[in-house]
């Protein structure tokens, strides 16, 4: 319990600094502090058991399905690091308090800390890896937005992005890399995985398995090629590369070898890939970090020298150096944070950080200098300190590696290349920035800071001290059940006193000091060396990388997704050729087995009729008129076609459908150009017609393939069904619409709505835009015999619409077609008499008579809720009424009533709004307008 | 009688009606309405996932016709999961457009409403033909949704989009008509049965019918190389609009995925595995070409359009291993996805405001007046749909990695998954840096619309929800597997509605 409430705390207080701002800057702190001290005490009280080398567990089901649990663990390993995480975020939160500048929004930045802090303590407690991968974003994520807190600095934006790039891929390659290693040991608890070592070693994916998860230890413990991103975090505020970048986060990677070890460690892909790196990185980084003028500069490379030796001394794979690598964790931490603050206190008081300007600093402020001698002692390894027993032993594990018999000098002499630059470096920050003398003059005034900045750092370097003397009896106990988790099983010897005789490792020491000597009183020759070499380095060619991916992702999106509907449309027909193509290149084409029908000569006049109808569609359609007088003919050959193949309703219907959109074709057409523009190049029009020929060779050839085929389908009972009383009808067509599969009807008719308020809509916004080649209004007037021939046609009409209506339950009609027709006849008052004298007449709105359509339909189906029977379900029983005689199915005819309505609404919404347009039809002064606004231009 | 079927249809279609009769003249009237429609439509979805999350399917046979020869309606996990997650869209995307945006145009939650009904529609229906016209009313209504305002922007998207989609509607009709052809009828679950039935000489004929049908299907969801159309068209929309797109495109991914398990399922006969081949290299390049695209925008909304393509392919390449943890984890990301997204289009709406004249356009303009919060939420939206912790989008990205892993497929969905993945944490983070960190600060003189509470309701609401569906995994994931397995042995489903086993 108290382990959660550990893990909660951080978390829980992200709120407080930013809330506690505005009660002033030491709120905002403590409102930081006191969660972190809390934390700490709670942790501290686990100290006794953990060191005892119990492992505290805690788990709580989350995602089963995933394995994922809430897992937290508490051991030897986890405590170290939690104990770092608190106890350095302590310190880190109080120099930041006096080291942040008084405008800085404090509030936020404590809330990211506290954030960090949180996820730092999840990854290092958690039980489940796939919790600890979750975490380890957060880590990542919270760097983001420390590194970035400068916004206003164009470094610092590009710093934090660059940070979370390439620690994002780690993380997505560790989380793979986890999902991977739990699928081996069968369980994501780390209890099941650190048991399964040699079934884990032994699996067929180890390999790509270990290259994942090493992907990402490397990518955030900044090792060779991926460490380039933590020179460039260091435009966070010197606070946070002291606590992330420095003493907690960066060692992420460096815990998850620790953590993994028992599991992953021992083999020779482990020894070399991880073991090479980090030696590597050790002398590389090393190397650099001797060139850098910049103070923070120099220690992120120092860090990323120090995350390498630790890396290859888990990489090593031995028990032995496996416990070194531990107490190296723990110095390093000591140490170079206190190095890092002790840089933002000489950059807070003089103003730069730039080793070749500063100078002379040892009479400024002498207490810094002090803490910046023993922290840098430290760092070289110097006797009496910290560092130099961890170094020391890590030289001695170089001396003995199995893996490396056939060339065993390589290990020990980069190691002490790597040293001797790691010892030349620190003398150049303590020589170059307090004893030699000055170039120039430090932006501001130099002397000691505060105290509140010197104590944490006092407090960090005090500990490399003890521990440096009195290791064993210090920081024996936690390093003893550190390295027990770490190492998974018995301990093996070691010793962590001063004085192990003369060895070779203290020889190799010697040389390392000494050499680092010589080599920074030879600064001036190497630098000039340097600086012939040409500059490659990896942000260069991460920034060239991603710009790539940058212009090539730029590139390729605008070339494919061009906004033209053409392409679109080709790319959804060829979808569809192949799609439609595939199967029977694969299985063959067979025709069905069904007897061909006969056919007569006037069918094939019809078709052939219909072949040239639609031809000439095609190739009048730039003359607007023409291709819809063509379109019409085609219309009216297949309502032709459907009377022969014995339809009477889909005739019926399809040739009123095909009345009123031609006339409504028509009447749009008002707004078009009389001549469309050509608007195909040559080839287009190849690829067009090719694509259109083939599609419908292939609509032809499904057809043959459906017609042939004897049919056994649910139409026959339709057929059965359509008699008085069980459907309620006799005309089959009819009783399917309103009854059998009254939804999909009630649904049509809601689409027939919706299209026309989408064409009002559109229209109503179009109205005002005009189009070239538009002649002015016709000035004639209304013609005389069509006026008095359609007023007394009207109700005639609208009287056999009625009819239609009515008798569509037994023979041709229904309220579709009784709707359309009804909707011609009242279109012929628009055309014969013009908008405003029939716009008059019309007393009502018809996008409400629409609506009232898809009500009435609605409300007669819901009626059978009444009955406790489904929905639509058209089973009530007639009514009477006088003079008409009983109508049975009331409901049904209701429905169809509605869908009258629906009809006749939702295409005189169209007309009527197609009407407006002309009425209020501008001059010609908005030609600029008309070309935005067309819709047709791609 | 299982009435409570229809009312996910019933409650948005009805209130659709209601706004356009009652509402016509009160804008106050409409959006009650179009509120307690949101909410109805939510307990409704939360009513059926009570209902059928143990694995039961109930059947409601439309006007009392029994299957295959009416419409029967279907309520499993599936449609209970979907038809939950439209709810809870569409109440926010209401909700959001009460600010500004539903007087722009007068139809505003009339067209809302209408998608809505049909969206739940075409997730309940267990009849091929009322899919088809349930696509046809989400398709209108979702033009009318897009042109609403009469804006230009709008106005040429939507003439795009409908165009397209009515062809198609058209290559629907063909597909439906040869499946009708030679299965002779419309029913999935009786086409399942007669699927399994033909003979060796129909094997063409129904592979092509139901290939020509995932076609349509993969233009609805926006699949390669049918995904073009789909960023212009919701970085046009309105922001209320576009947030609720978010879910237009599940309803493609959840046609092919009830179809293809369905009907073309792996023990279909000659129609088995009609889809399987083809559908996970597709995702796989969707998902590649949609997050290039994310990265390559100029826009923001039309990166968020690009993230949706993303995100299509990541589910649907888990969906196209087929095997029961690849449909559940596809399933997980659907809803993480349509929750993140909208948040983020409602998000950007209130960032744009505030950059001026600069828009959503990924140029340096001054910063939110209100940088601190909106980018604060921004990285939280950012970080659902990057799919980075601690939101639902890692574990669901971790669910689909864990679910390929044993499969051929390992390699192909690993190296998208994991390219893409960082691809969208530089897109976006270079987005939010020029935003929030680059922007110049506000001159003192303009006045800023500041966004307000009621405002950033909706935003907190959807991220809200996103929390509760991280914390809640578990079950969220449980149901996944439940309707996963459900899908893979469509016998359950074909009993419920025809009464037989296959």
């Amino acid at each position: 319990m108290s382990v959660l409430l550990i893990l909660m705390l951080p978390f829980v207080g992200i709120l407080l600094p930013p809330l506690l701002q505005r009660q002033g800057r030491l709120a905002a702190t403590l409102g930081a502090g006191i969660p972190t001290l809390l934390a700490f005490g709670l942790l501290m009280s686990l100290g006794p058991s953990v060191l005892a080398g119990e492992v505290l567990l805690a788990s709580r089901e989350w995602v089963p399905a995933m394995g994922l649990t809430a897992g937290l663990r508490v051991d030897g390993l986890g405590f170290l690091f939690a104990t770092m995480t608190l106890g350095i975020g302590l310190l880190v939160i109080t120099y930041a308090h006096f080291y942040m500048k008084k405008d800085d929004p404090l509030g936020r930045f404590y809330a990211y800390l506290l954030l960090f802090m949180g996820a730092m303590l999840g990854i290092v407690l958690s039980e489940n890896v796939l919790l600890m991968a979750l975490f380890w974003e957060i880590t990542s994520l919270s760097s983001f937005l420390l590194i970035g807190y400068s916004s206003h600095d164009s470094e610092a934006r590009r710093g934090a992005r660059m940070a979370l790039a390439i620690t994002g891929l780690g993380g997505f390659c560790l989380f793979a890399g986890l999902v991977v290693l739990g699928q081996i040991a069968g369980s994501y608890e780390l209890s099941v995985i650190l048991a399964s070592g040699d079934l884990i070693t032994s699996h067929d994916w180890y390999v790509p398995m270990l290259v994942l998860v090493l992907l990402g230890a490397f990518t955030k413990s900044a090792q060779f090629p991926f460490h380039f991103w933590l020179p460039n975090a260091m435009k966070a505020p010197t606070p946070v590369s002291a606590y992330l970048h420095s003493a907690t986060m960066v060692k992420a990677g460096v815990f998850l070898l620790a953590r993994l070890h028992p599991a992953l460690a021992g083999t020779s892909p482990w020894f070399f890939l991880v073991g090479g790196v980090g030696i590597a990185t050790m002398f590389f980084a090393a190397y650099v970090a001797f060139y850098r003028h910049d103070l923070k500069g120099l220690l992120a490379y120092s860090t990323i020298s120090h995350l390498g030796l630790i890396t290859a001394l888990f990489g090593f794979g031995t028990a032995g150096a496996a416990v070194v690598g531990v107490f190296h964790i723990m110095n390093h931490a000591a140490f170079k944070a206190s190095l890092f603050m002790t840089a933002g206190i000489i950059d807070h008081q003089t103003g730069t950080r730039d080793i070749r300007i500063l100078g002379g600093l040892r009479k400024a402020m002498p207490f810094t200098m002090v803490l910046a001698l023993l922290g840098s002692a430290a760092m070289a390894g110097i006797p009496l300190f910290n560092g130099f027993i961890s170094k020391e032993l890590f030289l001695k594990e170089t001396l003995d590696l199995p893996l490396m018999a056939g060339a065993p000098w390589v290990f020990p002499v980069v190691a002490t290349a790597g040293a001797l630059f790691s010892m030349a470096y620190s003398v150049r920050l303590v020589h170059g920035v307090f004893f030699k003398d000055p170039t120039e003059k430090t932006p501001k005034e130099a002397r000691d800071p505060s105290m509140g900045m010197l104590v944490p750092v006092g407090i960090l370097v005090a500990i490399c001290v003890i521990v440096g003397i009195a290791a064993e009896q210090t920081a024996g106990p936690l390093l003893a059940a550190a390295a027990g988790s770490t190492v998974g099983g018995e301990l093996p010897y070691y010793s962590l006193s001063l004085w192990h005789g003369f060895t070779l490792e203290l020889l190799m020491s010697a040389i390392a000091i000494g050499g680092g000597v010589v080599l920074y009183l030879q600064r001036a020759r190497l630098y000039e060396i340097a600086d012939r070499w040409p500059q490659l380095t990896g942000q260069m060619a991460f920034e060239k990388v991603q710009g790539l991916i940058l212009s090539f992702a730029e590139g390729l999106t605008a070339r494919l997704e061009n906004g033209s509907l053409q392409r679109y449309i080709v790319l959804l027909l060829g979808m569809a050729l192949v799609a439609g193509a595939l199967p029977f290149l694969e299985h063959g084409f067979v025709t069905g087995t069904a007897e061909l029908t006969p056919t007569n000569p006037v069918a094939i006049a019809v078709w052939a009729l219909l072949v040239v109808a639609t031809l000439a569609t095609v190739f009048t359609h730039r003359s607007r008129i023409t291709a819809i007088i063509c379109l019409s003919v085609v219309g009216l050959l297949i309502s032709i076609i459907f009377v022969y193949l014995s339809a009477p309703d889909l005739a019926l219907t399809q040739l009123s459908v095909e009345v009123v959109t031609i006339l409504l074709l028509l009447l749009a057409l008002f707004v078009l150009p009389k001549v469309a523009p050509p608007e195909s190049s040559t080839l287009r029009k190849i690829r067009d017609a090719t694509l259109a020929a083939i599609g419908g060779a292939g609509m032809g050839l499904i057809s043959w393939a459906v017609m042939t085929r004897p049919q056994d389908s649910i139409s026959d009972y339709y057929l059965e069904n359509a008699t008085y009383p069980v459907g309620g009808g006799t005309n089959v067509v009819n009783v399917i619409l309103v009854d059998f599969r009254g939804f999909d009807t009630l649904g049509e008719v809601a689409v027939l709505v919706l299209a026309a308020f989408g064409v009002y809509t559109m229209l109503r916004y179009a109205r005002h835009t005009h189009v070239e080649g538009v002649d002015d209004m016709a000035s004639d007037r209304y013609p005389v015999v069509l006026v008095s021939v359609s007023r007394p046609l009207l109700a005639l009409i609208l009287l056999m619409a009625l009819y239609i209506f009515l008798r569509g339950h037994y023979l041709p009609g229904g309220g579709f077609i009784g709707g359309l027709v009804a909707s011609v006849a009242l279109i012929l008052q628009y055309l014969a008499s013009g908008i405003d004298w029939a716009k008059e007449r019309m007393g009502v709105s018809f996008r409400y008579v629409a609506v009232a359509g898809v009500l009435l339909a609605t409300l007669s189906g819901g009626a059978a809720f009444l009955v406790e029977q489904p929905f639509l379900t058209m089973t009530l029983l007639g009514l009477k009424i006088p003079l008409v005689g009983e109508i049975d199915y009331v409901m049904t005819l209701l429905f169809d009533l509605g869908i009258f309505l629906a009809v006749v609404g939702g295409t005189m919404t169209i007309l009527s709004q197609l009407s407006h347009m002309q009425e209020d039809r501008e001059p010609f002064d908005e030609e600029a307008r008309a070309k935005e606004t067309d819709p047709w231009k791609p | 009688m299982n009435h409570w079927i229809t009312l996910p249809v019933l409650i948005p279609f009805v209130a659709a009606i209601l706004i356009e009769i009652v509402g016509r003249h009160h804008i106050g009237a409409r959006r009650v309405l179009a509120v307690c429609a949101g909410l109805g439509t939510i307990a409704a979805g939360a009513y059926m996932l009570l209902r059928t999350h143990q694995g039961e399917i109930f059947t409601y046979a439309m006007g009392g016709w029994e299957a295959p020869f009416g419409v029967a309606l279907v309520a499993d996990g599936l449609s209970a999961l979907l038809v939950t997650l439209t709810g809870v869209v569409s109440l926010f995307a209401a909700l959001y457009s009460m600010n500004r945006h539903d007087t722009k145009g007068k139809f505003f939650h009339f067209f809302l409403q209408m998608q809505v009904a049909g969206i739940c529609g075409a997730v309940l229906t267990g009849d091929l033909f009322s899919l088809f016209v349930c696509f046809e009313i989400m398709l209108l209504a979702s033009y009318n949704l897009l042109v609403y305002t009469g804006e230009e922007r709008g106005l040429k998207a939507g003439v795009h989009y409908v165009i397209l989609n009515l062809a198609g509607s058209a290559l629907f009709l063909v597909a439906i008509g040869t499946l009708y052809g030679v299965t002779g009828t419309l029913n999935l679950a009786d086409m399942a049965l007669r699927v399994g039935e033909l003979g060796p000489e129909d094997t063409a004929l129904v592979r092509a019918g139901g290939l020509l049908l995932m076609v349509v299907f993969m233009l609805k969801a926006a699949v390669l190389p049918l995904h073009l159309w789909l960023p212009n068209v919701y970085g046009s929309a309105t922001a209320p609009v576009a947030a609720f797109f978010a879910i237009l495109t599940k309803v493609g991914v959840y046609a092919i995925l009830r179809v293809s398990t369905l009907v073309f399922g792996s023990e279909a006969g000659v129609a088995a595995d009609v889809l399987a081949p083809y559908l996970l290299p597709l995702a796989a390049l969707t998902l590649a070409l949609g997050m290039l695209g994310a990265l390559g925008s100029l826009r923001l909304r039309k990166a968020l359009g690009f993230l949706i393509v993303a995100s299509i392919g990541t589910m649907l390449m888990s969906i196209g291993l087929y095997t029961p943890e690849g449909i559940a984890a596809g399933l997980y990301y659907l809803v993480h996805s349509t929750l993140g997204i909208a948040m983020l289009f409602l998000l950007v709406d209130l960032i744009a405001r505030q950059r001026g004249e600069k828009d959503d356009r990924l140029v340096v303009a001054r910063a939110p007046a209100q940088r601190a919060l909106l980018g604060l939420l921004f990285f939280a939206g950012a970080i659902a749909v990057v799919g980075l912790p601690p939101l639902s989008g890692f574990l669901g990205k971790v669910w689909v990695l864990q679910a390929s892993l044993m499969t051929p497929h390992v390699v192909v969905v690993w190296v998208a998954i994991l390219l893409t993945s960082v691809l969208a944490l530089v897109a976006l983070s270079r987005a939010g840096s020029l935003i929030f960190w680059k922007g110049e600060e506000a001159d003192d003189e303009e006045r800023v619309p500041r966004a307000t509470a009621f405002e950033l309701l909706p935003v907190f609401g959807l991220l809200a929800c996103l929390i509760l569906y991280t914390l809640f995994s578990g079950p969220a994931a449980e149901l996944c597997m439940m309707i996963a397995e459900g899908l893979l042995s469509p016998g359950d489903y074909i009993e419920a509605v025809m009464g037989v086993r296959p």
